[in-house]
């Protein structure tokens, strides 16, 4: 069982058959505790002997530091920005996820399309659209989603930074006048959009509302099936 | 012409050039910028490839060596698409007669020999409007490639296909490529309507050819600086 399905082939070049690994995402909304659980479960798995990579986003070598750069100049119009973030999916998925399943590695990452989709619905990108540009990344072996209420994600934001992020907040957008509201808005809207994501593409649901220890150990349990098999 | 997406009249008209290198067209397009910007007509030109804010990475990543075909069209779809819509389009709302050297038919025709899907390349630029006309700047591929090729320039990786692994021998590597690229020019020309312009006439024959075609096509009367 190594063939990797994509969601409607791979990329140019690229051998489906040669990749061994596991895929495994962790998606969640901002400050829902994804990167906690990521590193969490990245060391359980290398003291169980896998070999472990983590991916994210904004992480390419390629464009990670225009994107950031353009980001905070907030110049470029979303649909640039969705096109600068599947440059950098692809150039992350095509040299580093791609060559570290091909050796074997379990690949963990932080977040994938699907994060990408739902920011981008939200801006007002057509949702064809955004699954053919999409369409040669790799099927996951599994999809966890932290599901976190929004009063939570609030909380958590404001302890651990002590202020609201532009972006998190959706400000670009303009959804509210006050930071406060606009973030919950924003939160909300993104709530709403992965749950049509996970219909379509049926995430293995967590209840992030628990305590980290908690989630990891259902996490654990998880993964550990996972590469039973 | 309309925007088919939201059904808005644009006033403006959209002239493209495209044709391997070597061809003539940035020439051509250049000296029907002059002539229609010294005559008083609202007009604005602009490059394939010229965007400033990813300028940079587009720069970094092709001397790194390390784009594939799937980054490599999308970081020039970014590009593209910053210009299109901080530029083109405005511009094409405001009224002006746009001139581009090049445009996505250059994506879909070396981005094609790359090895991406041809339905997955439209997807991308499927938000843009098609040009009043595109020149398509037509001759044999042994032409251009002497007007290229015969002083010997240093051909970076990428323009001379050297990802594609056609050849280790730089020149034999572009030959082949642009081989594969004009063949996908021309079988976009029925499907796009390109004018086909031949590019072994004199440049001033061209030229006149371009005029005469850009007056039948466009009631330039409208686009006079100050007629609103």
């Amino acid at each position: 069982m190594s063939q990797k399905l994509f969601f409607v082939a791979p990329p140019p070049k690229v051998d489906p058959a040669r990749l061994f690994g596991k895929l495994i995402v962790i998606e969640g909304l901002d400050s829902s505790g994804r990167t906690t659980q990521v590193s969490l479960l990245s060391d359980w798995l290398e003291q169980q002997g896998f070999a472990v990579i983590q991916t994210g986003l904004k992480r390419s070598e390629l464009v990670s530091e225009s994107l950031e750069q353009a980001k905070k100049g907030n110049v470029l119009s979303p649909r640039t920005i969705s096109l600068f973030y599947a440059t950098d999916f692809y150039d992350q998925l095509e040299n580093r996820i791609i060559p570290s399943l091909k050796a074997g590695f379990v690949v963990i990452a932080d977040r994938y399309i699907y994060t990408l989709m739902a920011r981008d619905i939200l801006r007002g990108a057509d949702k064809e659209w955004l699954k053919i540009l999409y369409s040669r990344a790799i099927i996951p072996d599994a999809v966890f989603f932290l599901n976190v209420d929004c009063n939570a994600l609030l909380d958590r934001t404001l302890q651990s930074r002590g202020r609201l992020d532009y972006w998190e907040s959706g400000m670009d957008i303009g959804c509210a006048r006050e930071w406060y509201d606009s973030f919950m808005i924003y939160q909300q809207n993104m709530r709403m959009e992965f749950r049509k994501l996970h219909k379509e593409y049926h995430f293995n649901v967590i209840n992030g509302n628990r305590t980290q220890k908690t989630i990891n150990t259902e996490l654990k349990k998880k993964v550990e099936q996972l590469l039973e098999k | 012409m309309k925007n088919e997406k939201n059904g808005e009249e644009i006033k403006g008209k959209l002239i493209a050039v495209e044709g391997l290198d070597g061809s003539g067209k940035s020439t051509q397009i250049h000296l029907l910028y002059k002539w229609l910007f010294g005559n008083g007509y609202k007009v604005f030109f602009t490059e394939w490839n010229s965007s400033d804010l990813v300028k940079e990475s587009t720069k970094k990543a092709k001397k790194r060596q390390l784009l594939t075909p799937t980054t490599f069209s999308l970081i020039h779809a970014t590009d593209f698409t910053d210009r299109y819509e901080r530029q083109i389009l405005p511009m094409l709302k405001a009224g002006y007669i746009v001139l581009c050297d090049r445009y996505i038919f250059t994506s879909y025709a070396r981005d094609q020999v790359r090895g991406c899907d041809p339905d997955w390349l439209r997807n991308i630029y499927q938000y843009v409007i098609l040009p009043d006309i595109v020149f398509y700047f037509q001759l044999p591929l042994e032409v251009s490639l002497s007007r290229i090729l015969d002083g010997r320039p240093a051909l970076k990786y990428f323009e001379a296909g050297m990802d594609m692994n056609l050849s280790p021998d730089p020149y034999m590597s572009f030959r082949l490529f642009q081989g594969r690229v004009k063949e996908q020019y021309e079988l976009m020309v029925e499907e796009f309507h390109f004018t086909v312009i031949q590019a072994e006439l004199l440049i001033l024959q061209q030229q006149e050819k371009m005029k005469e075609i850009v007056k039948s096509k466009i009631n330039l009367s409208l686009y006079k600086k100050g007629v609103m």
